[in-house]
């Protein structure tokens, strides 16, 4: 088998293994698997408004999780795209109500781009200069800055500066001028569609048809080998960390221009974390990225029409896609059990280890 | 300044400090245990979900909080399992598995909590784990309040904390399972099981982890809720990173986060902005690593899978 065929029947594999388990644990708490997954389905691609919130959902995920794949190309787990997604969409925020009487595009442009810088400040010159220099580990230190980013976003609504008048925890909303297009042919989904495509295409190009993304892979590999080659880890280091965090900042900027309109206190996204899985499903791969964010979301859409119309909880779809990434991860299993079944009982695990 | 007396004078501060770095250092501790033998666990989240949930399972229907405790760190246990046998047997990527064990974790205690008990949470009367109260100490003045009064697995955790040094430093075992962390080919030439003493390892992680649950659901609230872990199990990996990978170190880390959480309560108590001062914990904490600690070396073989050559 072709090492790109076993890129997409692996996590087939891996969803079809997910949906029967998930199915059996519906049965033996006696739902009706069938239409459990009918509804799920509908709720998630049904009609063009599900297939809309689909997408729209898919979005900020796919975002983030290209953000998370650069830097686990460059051997660095970025933990903390929640709070990168924060800063962009506060500054965005900022930026949208700030600014009045801005013409569509420029202003659509700036609040982009320094929801961007802001992701990319709070991702990456911060973990990436105290890894860099002092060894700070950047799960901690990225993790840590998530949760400042986010107390930091309920602190300026929460009688802060951000704060509209009344009483409720909420900014102003932004001007008509920082709202993204629509994107016609389905509803509710907005041009921030299209930004995620350009940016799919950008981070591959980025990481297989350019030096600086070979040189970023080579970090990744073997950080001492590159070191031996004459890199400059350290600058590496920012950089990855920096368009990581710029890409999570990105998709907190498209979600405020697009969905949200506002940032209020009520909004807790969790896409940050989510988007870790979406990256790790996808192996890091960028146009895999999309496939697997599109599955997320579509498996987010669908759960609340599966709790309406056959009563399973929603969160039975966080059962599957933990058994799908479980799956995916444990790709030696299949050629395992397949060598295991073959030889009976009796055969040597170490015979299996070695033919694996 | 009378206001910082008042808070900083207060031994419910440090009391609540113990409390609070409780569910954090069980966890780091079983994170470090399966770390020191080379298996990456990112999957204390997920272990600590799991043991909150079958902890209050159990406890509620026998109305046994040590039953419930016990089959809550088992059921933790057998979930590290699945990141035990992948890691060792398969050579899967561990980042990878440990994400996926904190999803299904998730996905089936809120599943599980939602299908047994419905709208209406786990029974009122589940069973808590008891407070003890130190005879001779608990009547000292000011320490007395701080430890003389706390959680039976308060008490539990220093305990294990002590032992987990020992063992990992002073006894054959645990100079097998560095060495099997450190340079497996080495401790496979001396006949040492890499594969059993990762086993162990990663098994003992989820047993702690899970434990760690309990605590927060016997012994704090005797109740679960959905996601009621709220990410402690990746601040307690922060906190075994923190602690480098040594149980001193993690008990060190979980305090110095247990200390700023509890000063932010305290800090609420006098009128500051309880989200400036809710970043206490984690400002300090990077300002504690880029300043004082510094780098943290992780086992020389964690995370990298085994292969013996033929």
């Amino acid at each position: 088998m072709s090492v790109r065929m076993r890129a997409i029947l692996l996590p087939l594999y891996a969803i079809v293994t997910g949906i029967v388990l998930g199915g059996l644990i519906m049965l033996i708490y006696h739902y009706n698997p069938v239409s459990a997954y009918g509804a799920l389905f509908s709720g998630a691609f049904g009609n063009a408004s599900a297939l809309g919130n689909t997408l729209t959902y898919a979005v900020p995920l796919v975002l983030s999780a290209l953000g998370i794949a650069v830097a686990f190309r460059a051997g660095l787990f970025n933990i903390g795209a929640e709070g990168q997604y924060w800063m962009g969409a506060i500054v965005a925020v900022w930026v949208g109500y700030h600014l009045v009487d801005w013409p569509m595009i420029p202003h659509i442009a700036i609040a982009l781009l320094a929801a961007m810088v802001a992701g990319a400040l709070w991702g990456g010159v911060i973990p990436g200069l105290t890894k860099a220099f002092v060894g700070a580990h950047e799960v901690i230190t990225t993790m840590m800055l998530s949760y400042i980013a986010i107390f930091f976003g309920h602190y300026l609504l929460e009688q802060g500066p951000m704060m509209a008048p009344g009483y409720l925890p909420q900014s102003p909303p932004v001007a008509a001028s920082a709202t993204l297009p629509y994107f016609a042919p389905l509803p509710t989904l907005t041009d921030g569609f299209w930004i995620t495509i350009v940016m799919i295409i950008l981070v591959h190009v980025l990481l297989f048809h350019t030096t600086l993304g070979y040189k970023l892979r080579a970090v990744g590999a073997s950080a001492n080998a590159a070191r031996y080659g004459g890199m400059n880890i350290a600058w590496f280091t920012v950089l990855s960390l920096g368009i990581s965090g710029g890409l999570a900042g990105l998709a907190g900027a498209v979600q405020m221009l697009g969905v949200e309109n506002q940032l209020s206190d009520s909004f807790s996204s969790g896409y940050g974390y989510t988007a870790i899985v979406v990256s790790l499903l996808a192996r890091n791969n960028p146009i895999g990225i999309l496939f697997a964010g599109i599955f997320f979301a579509a498996l987010s859409a669908g759960s609340q029409t599966m709790q309406i119309n056959s009563g399973v909880s929603p969160y039975m779809t966080d059962v599957i896609t933990g058994i799908v990434v479980f799956f995916v991860a444990a790709d030696r299993l299949y050629a395992y059990l397949r060598i295991r079944l073959s030889r009976g009982a009796g055969g040597s695990p170490k015979g299996v280890k070695a033919q694996l | 300044m009378s206001v910082w007396a008042q808070v900083f004078g207060n031994p419910e501060l440090y009391a609540s400090t113990l409390a609070l770095a409780t569910p954090l250092a069980l966890p780091a501790l079983g994170g470090t245990f399966s770390e020191r033998t080379g298996v990456v666990n990112i999957a204390m989240e997920g272990n600590m979900l799991v043991g909150a949930f079958f902890s209050v399972l159990v406890a509620a229907s026998t109305h046994s909080p040590w039953l419930g405790l016990l089959v809550g760190m088992l059921a933790a246990g057998i979930l590290s399992m699945g990141l035990a046998f992948t890691a060792i047997r398969l050579q899967s990527d561990q980042v990878v598995v440990g994400m996926a064990l904190n999803l299904f974790a998730s996905g089936i205690t809120a599943f599980l909590y939602n299908t047994i008990y419905g709208a209406s949470g786990t029974p009122p009367t589940t069973p808590y784990l008891p407070t003890v109260t130190i005879p001779g100490i608990a009547q000292i003045p000011f320490v007395g309040q701080v430890i003389g009064q706390q959680n039976v697995l308060v008490y539990l955790m220093i305990v294990l904390v002590i032992v987990s040094h020992y063992v990992l430093f002073h006894t054959t075992l645990g100079l097998r399972m560095r060495a099997v962390g450190e340079h497996p080919e080495a401790a496979d030439t001396v006949g040492i099981s890499v594969a059993s003493i990762r086993y162990l390892g990663v098994f003992i992680g989820g047993l702690l982890s899970g434990l760690g649950g309990v605590f927060l659901s016997l012994g704090l609230l005797n109740s679960f809720d959905i996601g009621m872990t709220n990410g402690r199990g990746y601040i307690a990996l922060a906190a075994m990173i923190f602690g480098k990978w040594t149980p001193f170190g993690s008990l060190g880390a979980a305090l110095l986060f247990g200390f700023a959480t509890a000063l932010s309560f305290a800090l609420q108590g006098v009128g500051i902005s309880s989200n400036l001062v809710a970043m206490l914990p984690y400002a300090l904490t990077i300002v504690a690593l880029a300043g004082l600690i510094g780098r943290s070396r992780p086992p020389a073989a964690d995370g990298i899978p085994y292969a013996p050559s033929k």
